[in-house]
């Protein structure tokens, strides 16, 4: 916004609230061809619709300019005009800031206690495990669940089955800088009938119901399309993301339709970075926590 | 019979509209309000979810119905008190019949998920260029009667009709502005903060003068009227109208409180709603200063009742709205149930029973009855609706607080004390409560249904002269 634009905008908001006051010192003026106080104004509507010339009553009044007095200086002490920011210099970004830090003083030793000591250790640590049960209710329950069940599209953090490695150090690069897994989508280029021949060979990999000839050409299809990722055997690789698929675990679901439109269409996975958000010392305990659950289930 | 007589039939339709249109609209928030208690409900079926049923309650309670309660009451009281025919009787019955095509179209494409996203501005662009055109010949009918009044002053009512008729049509035009791609896709003119500002200074408008400001002016008629009393203070009446329709228009940013919006305006929204607490009241005030004196009826007239318990609510909901329009109290109360009880003491409590009193006066009128088919069902409705605002408010204020209360706990290491599905699975007790309720004022919507249908039944619709003298 312009300057002058600005004060624009400034001065009709304080016209509007002066205007206030110089409407009910106007309206309350005594007026020479009046009814008395009390009585009937004279106008009539409708037959019976009349209105008393009563004043304004005095508890309303002060309401109003206690409120008008309080409306002023709010805007004056807040920065409560475009061009002006406050008698303290109050901005919500500095408070914010300003509230950041004092939580990073208050609450940082807590968590930085925990930083020296190995990850496998810490998971054991039963006070470092349960500041990191609270952590990760607060940042990752939403996608993960708040038992670390995991749901469609979201892993289930406490089996055995891990797309990216379910060594500590492993976990704690996932969290440390988050992890962006692409399964092409294939649709383009392998034909529907043969993308239903990879179906029935996954299907068969985990021993699940399928057509053994239809299977026998899918293994033929998945070797030259799918080992690159997923390996030979189709027990993926770590290293890429790629997921094992011969385990019945899946991500975006099992059933024949499900791996179709997952091999036709692709799939996006993507964990956030949080390296920036909840620093190292958050993270190192977060990685501590999701470690051990996956050592309870062992 | 002859003569000019009033042109009672628009009135009359958009009368019975209004029962109808309330029992839907409030129909749709109980399903709504039982899904979020039992999630199934939506039968997983795209279109009974609670997404697309939440945007067709809203519009089905203010614009249907309260829509329809405001003009059948603008139409009534404009002629009355002008002592003139409504101006246009072929476009007040294409005000009508394009008003209701307009909910009939909300009522389809809600559904389908068509929609622009704006809270209370969902609708598609060509049913926004639909709604336009009806305002507009709308303003044309209500101000063209106004110049052809043979009274020589305009009564308080239609002040405030008249501002409600402005700056509704202000207000949709500004926020519906959009750049068509489809016959069902646009996008808007604004973008980022800015789209927000737009979004609730429209928003909090249509609170202020299609909400308040159109009800303040149903409230100057039927409450006189009923009460068979003078309007309390004549300054009053002028102090309030001008304060409230200048300071309403600047509050607007209260509802985007520490967001990204510009820290100045968040003040200005905050100081103005402050000051809006005086000019607010100022119109329960008059209505309940002009019933002092006749507190007898109160006993025996459910109809009393009804207004009187309106203004209470009207006067509490607007006092209960400045202070959540301060920042302080706004961080606990905003995103919560507390938000939910709020409105509906506004919606229910306010709105929903200044047109219900006013309907058990006006409708016998129109029919050419002295009175409703049955008093004692008035009353029956009347203890009803005030059981199931209340348990609605009460559940819904209890339910805020904790929510609030509970989404800003933390532990000794800083981290947050609940999850967020901890405290939604204790919000269920009260939406239980929230939804019997709801569900009682759906009860009594259907008892005034029946009672309507008994006293029109049969009925002759009244053709009423306009008197010559003053």
């Amino acid at each position: 916004m312009t300057l002058f634009w600005s004060l624009i905008v400034d001065l009709v908001i304080l016209l509007n609230i002066v205007a206030c006051y110089w409407l009910i010192k106007w309206v309350a003026k005594p007026r020479k061809i009046e009814a008395k106080q009390g009585e009937p104004t004279g106008h009539v509507w409708d037959g019976d619709l009349t209105e008393l010339n009563n004043p304004m009553p005095r508890w309303w009044l002060y309401m109003f300019y206690i409120t008008i007095v309080w409306g002023l200086i709010y805007l004056i002490v807040y920065p409560g005009f475009s061009s002006y920011s406050g008698v303290f210099n109050w901005s919500s970004e500095k408070a914010y800031k300003e509230e950041v830090a004092d939580a990073a003083e208050t609450y940082g030793p807590i968590f930085s206690r925990f930083s020296s000591t190995d990850i496998k250790t810490l998971s054991k640590d039963p006070a470092a495990i349960k500041v990191g049960q609270r952590l990760f209710v607060n940042y990752c329950s939403q996608c993960h669940g708040s038992d670390a069940g995991g749901s469609r599209g979201f892993p289930n953090l406490t089996d055995q089955d891990w797309i990216w490695g379910g060594s500590p150090e492993a976990i704690h690069q996932s969290i440390l800088n988050g992890r962006t897994a692409t399964m092409p989508a294939w649709a383009a280029v392998i034909k529907p009938q043969q993308i239903g021949y990879i179906v029935d060979y996954l299907l068969s990999l985990n021993g699940k119901e399928h057509k053994a000839t239809d299977a026998q050409r899918g293994q033929v299809l998945f070797a030259s399309y799918c080992a690159a990722c997923h390996q030979a055997d189709g027990r993926g690789n770590p290293l890429l993301g790629a997921p094992n698929l011969a385990d019945d675990i899946w991500l975006y679901g099992g059933s024949r339709a499900k791996i179709n439109q997952s091999i036709a269409q692709g799939r996006q996975g993507q964990m956030p970075a949080n390296k920036h958000f909840l620093g190292e010392d958050k993270v190192h305990i977060l990685a501590a926590y999701v470690y051990s659950l996956s050592q309870q289930s062992q | 019979m002859s003569g000019i007589t009033y042109n009672d039939t628009v009135v009359r339709q958009f009368s019975i509209m209004t029962v109808v249109w309330g029992i839907v609209g409030m129909l749709v928030g109980v399903i709504i309000a039982a899904q979020l208690v039992w999630p199934a409900l939506n039968f997983d079926t795209s279109w009974l979810t609670y997404s697309r049923l939440r945007p067709l309650h809203t519009n089905a309670v203010i614009f249907a119905f309260g829509g329809s309660g405001l003009m059948a009451t603008s139409f009534y009281v404009v002629q009355r008190t002008c002592q003139a025919r409504l101006f246009g009787t072929a476009l007040a019955s294409f005000v009508f019949w394009g008003w209701t095509l307009v909910i009939v179209l909300a009522a389809i494409t809600l559904p389908l998920g068509l929609s622009q996203g704006g809270e209370y501005a969902e609708l598609i662009w060509p049913i926004d260029l639909l709604i336009a055109v009806v305002w507009v010949s709308y303003a044309v009918v209500f101000f063209g009667t106004i110049m052809q009044r043979k009274t020589k002053h305009i009564y308080v009512a239609n002040w405030f009709f008249g501002a409600f008729i402005i700056a509704v049509a202000l207000l949709h035009i500004i926020r519906s502005l959009a750049i068509p791609v489809s016959l069902t896709e646009s996008y808007p003119l604004y973008s980022g903060a800015t789209d927000a500002m737009v979004q609730w200074w429209y928003g909090h408008n249509a609170v202020g003068f299609f909400l308040t400001a159109g009800f303040l002016g149903m409230m100057y008629y039927f409450v006189p009227k009923q009460a068979q009393r003078p309007i309390y203070s004549y300054r009053l009446s002028i102090v309030h109208f001008w304060a409230l329709i200048s300071i309403y228009m600047w509050a607007g940013p209260h509802h985007l409180h520490y967001t990204a919006l510009p820290d100045w305006i968040q003040s200005v929204g905050a100081a103005f709603s402050v000051i809006l607490l005086a000019p607010s009241w100022g119109g329960m005030i008059n209505g309940i200063m002009t019933l002092s004196g006749a507190w007898q009826k109160l006993r025996t007239d459910p109809i009393l009742k009804f207004l009187i318990v309106s203004l209470s609510f009207y006067g509490m909901s607007t006092f209960e709205g400045p202070m959540m329009a301060i920042k302080s109290v706004n961080a606990l109360s905003h995103y919560t149930e507390w938000t939910i009880g709020h409105v509906h003491s506004g919606a229910l409590g306010w709105v929903a029973m200044i047109t219900i009193g006013s309907l058990y006066y006006l409708i016998p009128k129109l029919f050419g009855k002295n009175e409703m088919h049955s008093i004692k069902l008035i009353e029956l409705h009347f203890w009803v609706a005030t059981v199931g605002i209340v348990l609605y408010v009460t559940s819904m204020w209890i339910a805020g607080v904790m929510q609030g209360l509970m989404w800003g706990a933390i532990n000794a290491d800083g981290t947050l004390t609940y999850s967020f599905v901890e405290s939604l699975l204790r919000m269920i007790p009260f939406y239980i409560i929230r939804l019997l309720g709801g569900l009682m004022f759906l009860i009594g919507m259907l008892i005034m249904a029946y009672n309507v249908y008994k006293t029109t039944q049969g009925a002759e619709p009244s053709r009423i002269l306009v008197p010559q003298t003053i």
